[in-house]
């Protein structure tokens, strides 16, 4: 059985490969170059435009426009990056673009640690732009999930007509990692929804607030007009109450209606177990280690590893919680999926967290301590 | 329901007008020249000829961010001084559309630097500059574009800025067209014309009333401003008209070349990755630290060892740390090799370190210290002095015969087969897997030397 031995970013590269990417846009920074020079080198020769941008905002610029003109786009960038990319995140959101962006996590605020490990930009990516919509986020624990989850984030992006967030970190995306083939698993990508020709065309008419409305490329035959301001169906200015209404709820319904499909948490239950781990991205990796030591030494506890974060898997973790009367939480930053956890295992649980924000992994053995 | 969007009478070119009837009258101050510059635009565009759906007009925010909706072309109503943004978007991934964007001066501070890369790139969008010298929208403030001396909202005392000169800037910066002139020039028509034609990036500056703010503030009139025009030794008519290459046609031409290959096997395993085909004698995981300086091939050595680890059965991870001068200081690789799958990557304290270089020995300094009893040491012998307190077993070795650049890749090659990790053969066939042949055959010769690292070079003997 033929292995790989390839870097996250690799895997990021071959994700979006598969899934169609014929768009990127980027700007260097250390962690997340690797995947502005795979997708340089990779692109043109199947047909596809890759370009460095003259800076964060005009690569994720670049990336909208492309995408409104029926391109499958994707940026990469790391939290600086993120910072920069905030409002055009917003645009996004209220033009409804498809639109992968990834996050390589580097330890900091502001320039931070280049070239150390964090996972402080979980919340930073949920609330990241103004005016407090949902986000879909994915985050991988490895290279091989790097590959699936690029392609779910595509599948998602495109048929929410939304921007979708792999929320990666520099330990996934720059260590090369030994891939089992049959861990690559692909997820299939459908196009987004389009508009039929033969019908009068409003490019953000929805029937339910939940729906996804259909897409029209900008140069397509069909007319269409793209706006990040407060708009009405047919893509024009609005202030009229019912319709600002409904804009603005249609924006979370749609999100909200799929999480349950969305929901992507590896779930390690045991019969009994009272303690129950929950990690994701790296530090799972270390999470899972500690499983398997504590197993042996016959301690009878579970693991959930989110692989998406956002929406937060509700119903994944309570089923989890059930029975369960300690949880213990181990992600690199001081307690920012903890406090999801928390008000999800409300009600006599004792949640705990094994945090670090020195640079460094958190070790199997940390969070064996933390449960024993 | 009043939109046309859509409707197929559009598409039917030559149009008369681009504009959209039912949505008129444009809802400008009286006097604005925004009004003016959209009909030459409109008429600009159906002497183009191009039906509506090959067009696309790009906005950004202020008063003229209004000016998409009265056309019936595509639209995209963007954020404040992004516009070129998406607009360079639009135009790679449609090289044959009309991209149009329309700024005021307020765009062209904030989204200055987009403005100068895209005449850079020389990609083919028009960009027509609604310049009023002040913020319309948001209550008459300056502008980049702000003659100095000027009264605004926020210069209440006037201008103590220059103003920048956009058309001069797009000029010097490679866009191949580039215009200056008032909305009240007849001649606008034609220069737009002339901008929607050009294969390349192209920039009209075009000066105009902002009649509720910057008239009143500043006494200012047509006149005024045409005064201003001969007078500020700004260049107007065509600054520019160069023949360059337009980046999208471009990249669209670069991207008809063979497909590269997988970076990563198809699922499956059917192509690319590596088949395994030796065996491994190890039982447990290990992890090994190189510790060595730039330019000695630390991190391909270190990947050299890796592969042979997974061609040998193993799973195998590498992370390396170097400074950011990469060609200067240390340069580190952590390797975990497993007959199990890795999970934690970390490396605190390795199983074996490997020092081959006293930049290495700096930075790794506090590891001798935390390995346990049955870790080896394995260091380069001017430098076993470096290496502190240690239960740690620690061995020299002698790098002395061999370059710079074959030192590392021997050494772990001979301590690799020494520690029972991986044979000889395995990293033969990994140094086989390198895909330039100069490397390859470097790497081959140090594997070749990698037994005599064990033994200390013989004194130099004079020959009598
Ligand atoms: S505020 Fe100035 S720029 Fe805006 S419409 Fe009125 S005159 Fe024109």
């Amino acid at each position: 059985m033929r292995r790989a031995f390839i870097t996250g970013a690799q895997a990021i590269v071959q994700g979006a490969l598969d899934a169609g990417c014929d768009f990127f846009a980027g700007y260097p920074i250390t962690p997340a170059s690797p995947i502005l020079a795979g997708m340089v080198r990779a692109l043109p020769g199947r047909g596809g435009v890759a370009i460095q941008a003259e800076d964060e905002i005009a690569s994720i610029g670049m990336c909208i426009g492309a995408a409104m003109a029926g391109r499958r786009a994707m940026t990469a960038t790391s939290g600086p990056g993120i910072s920069l990319y905030s409002e055009n995140v917003g645009l996004a959101i209220m033009a409804e673009v498809p639109l992968v962006i990834v996050d390589v996590q580097r330890l900091g605020p502001a320039t931070g640690g280049a070239t150390t490990v964090a996972q402080g930009d979980l919340q930073f990516v949920r609330w990241g732009t103004s005016g407090g919509y949902p986000i879909v986020a994915f985050s991988p624990s490895d290279a091989a999930e790097c590959y699936h989850l690029t392609m779910k984030a595509f599948a998602w992006a495109e048929r929410l007509r939304a921007p979708v967030f792999l929320l990666a970190d520099k330990e996934v995306v720059m260590t090369a990692d030994t891939v089992d083939p049959d861990r690559l698993v692909p997820y299939p990508v459908e196009g987004r929804r389009l508009a039929d020709p033969g019908k009068p065309y409003r490019p953000y008419a929805v029937e339910a607030p939940e729906d996804v409305p259909a897409f029209a490329p900008i140069g397509g035959p069909i007319v269409t007009r793209v706006n990040t301001s407060t708009h009405d169906e047919a893509g024009y200015l609005t202030k009229q109450p019912a319709k600002v209404d409904r804009l603005n709820r249609h924006l979370s319904a749609k999100i909200e209606a799929a999480a349950r499909e969305i929901e992507d948490v590896v779930l390690d239950l045991l019969p009994g177990a009272t303690t129950l781990i929950v990690s994701y991205g790296v530090s799972a990796r270390s999470a899972r280690d500690a499983v398997l030591e504590l197993r042996r030494a016959g301690r009878a506890v579970s693991l959930a590893v989110l692989r998406s974060v956002w929406p937060l898997p509700a119903r994944a973790l309570s089923r989890a919680l059930e029975g369960v009367r300690r949880v213990v939480v181990a992600e690199l930053n001081l307690g920012q999926l903890r406090l999801e956890v928390e008000r999800l295992a409300a009600g006599g649980r004792e949640v705990s967290g094994v945090h670090r924000v020195d640079g460094e992994l958190i070790t199997p053995e940390e969070i064996a301590r933390a449960v024993a | 329901m009043a939109t046309r969007i859509g409707s197929d009478e559009q598409m039917q070119a030559p149009a008369a007008t681009m504009l959209d009837p039912s949505r008129l009258p444009y809802p400008f101050c009286p006097g604005c020249g925004h009004g003016h510059i959209l009909d030459a635009l409109d008429r600009a565009l159906v002497r183009l000829g191009r039906p509506a759906h090959e067009v696309a007009i790009v906005t950004d925010i202020g008063c003229v961010g209004l000016s998409d909706q009265y056309f019936v072309t595509h639209a995209f109503h963007g954020l404040h001084g992004r516009a070129v943004t998406y607009a360079t978007g639009i135009k790679l991934a449609r090289p044959e559309l009309t991209v149009v964007v329309l700024i005021g001066d307020g765009g062209c501070g904030i989204g200055g630097h987009h403005l100068i890369s895209a005449a850079r790139r020389n990609v083919g969008v028009t960009v027509l500059v609604f310049d009023n010298f002040n913020f319309g929208m948001t209550g008459g403030q300056h502008s980049v574009l702000t003659p100095s001396g000027s009264i605004t909202a926020t210069t209440p005392a006037g201008n103590l800025e220059a103003p920048m000169d956009v058309a001069a800037t797009a000029a010097v910066n490679g866009a191949s067209f580039v215009a200056r002139t008032t909305a009240f020039d007849p001649g606008l028509d034609a220069l737009i014309y002339e901008a929607l034609s050009t294969d390349g990036f192209a920039l009209l500056d075009i000066w105009e009333l902002c009649t509720a703010y910057f008239v009143p503030n500043n006494r200012f009139s047509r006149k005024a401003m045409e005064a201003m025009l001969a007078s500020s030794g700004m260049a107007s008519g065509v600054l520019v008209h160069r023949q360059r290459p337009e980046l999208a046609r471009t990249l669209a031409s670069a991207s008809q070349g063979a497909p590269a290959s997988r970076v990563a096997p198809a699922a499956g395993g059917r192509a690319g990755g590596i088949e395994p085909r030796f065996q491994s004698r190890l039982e447990r995981r290990r992890s090994l630290t190189l510790a060595g300086a730039a330019g000695e091939k630390v991190r391909s050595a270190a990947t050299v060892l890796a592969r042979a680890a997974v061609l040998s059965g193993l799973y195998a991870t590498q992370r390396d740390d170097y400074p950011v001068t990469v060609m200067t200081g240390h340069s580190i690789s952590e390797l975990v090799v497993s007959p199990e799958p890795i999970g934690y990557t970390g490396v605190p304290a390795p199983d074996i370190l490997v020092v081959t270089a006293p930049e290495g020995a700096g930075v790794t300094a506090s590891l001798p210290s935390r390995m346990g009893p049955g870790t080896r040491i394995y260091v380069e012998h001017s430098l076993a002095g470096r290496i502190g307190a240690t239960r740690a077993s620690v061995e020299p070795f002698y790098a002395d015969r061999l370059g710079k650049r074959a030192a590392a890749l021997a050494v772990l090659a001979a301590v690799a087969e020494r520690e029972g990790l991986v044979s000889a053969e395995a990293l033969r066939a990994s140094v086989d897997m390198e895909s330039r042949e100069t490397v390859a055959q470097e790497m081959r010769q140090a594997l070749e030397e990698r037994q005599t690292v064990w033994e200390p070079a013989a004194p130099s003997r004079k020959v009598t």
